[in-house]
């Protein structure tokens, strides 16, 4: 066993990122106020003075970037065809929407188009999802987005350790990868392997957080949090919940998901995205597809309002799936 | 330019006669533009990225033609193994990035090569080509922006060839005068002619040289015209240009140009051209012959590469 750290997910994730960057001089950073500002979330805070000088007008391996997503998004989808391994900062995935194009029609088709003759290793990572108060053109869910484009990984891992092991797998993988990190993790903590640089949590695979043999719970980010927190209320009530830990939205884990289901015959997907259409939808769809007969209820879903994220501190509770909304669709089940 | 010339001519057989589908679009009008420019570099060293009008870019880099045929007409022998088509040809080998359909949206991918070299302390040079129509979109102007405050040694070449599809330069941009376009970024930008290969060849190798040497980016609008339609698809060329225009622009045939200049200098007989015209000919017929050759890609082939370790979830 390698020796463990308590770390906040925040900065297991720039250990991830720090480890790499050590491993492979190809490796580097861009986004915007990643460097001289140590990052609006703070994630690559104290990079620019470890890898680059604080005073030179640009540094190639921490590289701040002009505020413009596509331009940018783009640039570092042509190194990676060149053979370089960008890790890009969407200063929130909200902003991620104006490089698109870029993403969707130019990095996610390279490798098909070329018939596998050119790779894009490159990762887009960034917060998701609802902070605080960031209203509605600052909290989008985008990962549901992400999930439907064949050609990109989607990874949006809910622990620091597993931050910590994604990040690097991700680096580390030949295909272009979506980090989506929800604001509301970056300061829990958990324990992390402190010294052992070749940890890595493999990419496709869902774990089970808590076992249980009544109702399963799936989800990923944020909400598997959630999730764990409604699993000991429920216990009170002796119900034994199973938590699904997603992690990898594509590829899906479906083999992990469909055995917990068989095992428990009830499933709620919970996501912090818009109900309607988002990547839960996408989950109960194929539990519902394939284990049909081993079901005791319907699959429920639990997601966020259909609604444009409001200001007020009330209204954006409102929308943000929580531990009565999950223990409401849980009584549903049974 | 001649053997271009003659490949784009059978690639429109090959569209009229079905074997080509979707979207194509030939470079007859426009040779001397890729020529002078691409036989101005280190072939197989600097990096060369293009929209979609992409067949010469990688004739003249050096792929192999029965391969770009093939892709062409859809088949497996292709340079993406038919999964490409007209719009996407690459060939990383020689330095081809592609054969990009989106207008504009492959420019910051140039710019990346040139971030990548530049990266590396390599002296490679990116030619980043784009048409008339994609100085306007705004993307553009952010990679722009970027490879100069970057030092990105990557040059940006207008193809102006008079029409954004078919929509005439002047009702698609309020100042027609691409060239003064990089100046607000910094960065040296200039106008030079595209019809004659000899002053193309000239100019093309002065400015490759500079930014090798300066390691900074450089703007540079390229005047042609291209006698084609847009694409295949394009069958009436009256609705955005009369037909006289189109006789004076011929006039200025870049290959016929060519073909006087080596008569008047007595650099080659009118016998010798003939002959070279009548072997070009013969080889372009052949090239699309060989490409028929080719299979359509096997169904099973329809998941490969979508990733390099993986496939998607399969079936409808």
């Amino acid at each position: 066993m390698p020796n463990m750290i308590e770390l906040s997910y925040r900065e297991a994730l720039q250990k991830g990122i720090v480890e790499e960057m050590e491993r492979d001089q190809n490796v580097f950073l861009m986004g915007e106020d990643i460097g001289r500002y140590q990052g609006t979330f703070k994630v690559t805070r104290g990079l620019v003075e470890k890898f680059g000088q604080r005073d030179n007008r640009y540094n190639l391996r921490i590289l701040d970037t002009p505020i413009t997503e596509a331009g940018f998004a783009g640039i570092a989808t042509g190194a990676a065809m060149a053979g370089l391994r960008p890790i890009v900062e969407f200063m929130t995935m909200s902003f991620s929407i104006l490089a698109l194009d870029q993403i969707i029609n130019h990095t996610a088709k390279i490798h098909y188009m070329t018939n596998g003759v050119v790779k894009c290793p490159i990762v887009f990572r960034g917060p998701g999802g609802a902070a605080k108060q960031l209203s509605a053109q600052h909290s989008h869910s985008m990962e549901g987005w992400y999930a439907h484009v064949p050609g990109l990984k989607v990874l949006a891992p809910s622990t620091p350790a597993d931050v910590y092991g994604m990040m690097k797998s991700a680096v580390r993988d030949d295909n272009p990868v979506i980090l989506y990190e929800n604001p509301g993790l970056y300061a829990i903590k958990g324990m992390v392997p402190e010294d052992d640089a070749s940890f890595t949590v493999p990419i496709g695979k869902a774990a089970i957080l808590r076992e249980g043999k009544d109702i399963s719970l799936v989800g990923y980010s944020r909400m598997t949090q959630i999730n764990l927190e409604v699993a000991e209320l429920l216990a009170k009530d002796g119900i034994d919940a199973e938590v699904v830990d997603v992690r990898s939205l594509l590829p899906l884990d479906t083999e992990t998901i469909y055995a917990s289901v068989k095992k428990t015959h009830r499933a709620v997907v919970v996501y912090e995205d818009w109900r309607s259409g988002g990547f839960g939808a996408e989950i109960a769809a194929r539990i519902g597809e394939d284990c049909f007969d081993d079901l005791d209820a319907p699959v429920l879903r639990v997601g966020g309002l259909n609604v444009p994220m409001p200001y007020a501190r009330n209204l954006e509770l409102q929308c943000i799936p929580d531990a009565d909304d999950v223990l409401a669709a849980v009584r549903k089940a049974f | 330019m001649l053997f271009i010339r003659r490949f784009e001519e059978q690639c429109n057989i090959a569209y009229r006669a079905g074997l080509a589908g979707g979207y194509m679009h030939t470079y007859i009008g426009m040779e001397a533009l890729a020529s002078g420019w691409i036989n101005s570099i280190r072939k197989g060293y600097d990096y060369v990225i293009t929209a979609y009008r992409d067949h010469a870019h990688a004739l003249l880099l050096g792929t192999d033609a029965v391969a770009v045929m093939a892709e062409i007409i859809g088949r497996k022998g292709g340079t993406a193994g038919g999964k490409g088509g007209s719009m996407h040809i690459y060939d990383p080998e020689n330095g081809f990035y592609g054969g990009w359909g989106i207008v504009g949206g492959h420019v910051p991918l140039g710019a990346g090569l040139a971030y990548a070299a530049r990266y590396r302390n390599e002296d490679r040079v990116v030619l980043n080509f784009m048409g008339d129509g994609a100085a306007n979109q705004g993307v553009v102007y952010e990679t722009l922006n970027m490879a100069s405050l970057y030092d990105l040694p990557c040059i940006f070449i207008v193809e102006n060839n008079e029409f954004a599809m078919g929509t005439r330069l002047e009702y698609h941009a309020a100042d027609p005068e691409l060239w003064k376009r990089g100046q607000p970024y910094n960065m040296k930008c200039e106008r030079v002619d595209g019809m004659d290969v000899i002053q193309m060849r000239k100019d093309a190798q002065r400015i490759i040289d500079w930014v090798r040497e300066n390691q900074k980016p450089y703007w540079v609008e390229v005047m042609t015209y291209r006698y084609a339609g847009h694409g295949a698809a394009d069958n009436d060329r009256q609705l955005y240009r009369t037909k006289e225009e189109e006789e004076v622009a011929w006039a200025r045939d870049p290959i016929a140009r060519l073909r006087k200049y080596l008569i008047d200098n007595n650099i080659m007989s009118e016998e010798a051209i003939e002959a070279v015209e009548a072997e070009t000919e013969a080889e372009a017929l052949a090239v699309l012959e060989k490409a028929k050759e080719s299979p359509f890609p096997d169904t099973d082939e329809v998941y490969d590469n979508i990733y390099t370790d993986m496939t998607p979830e399969k079936g409808h």
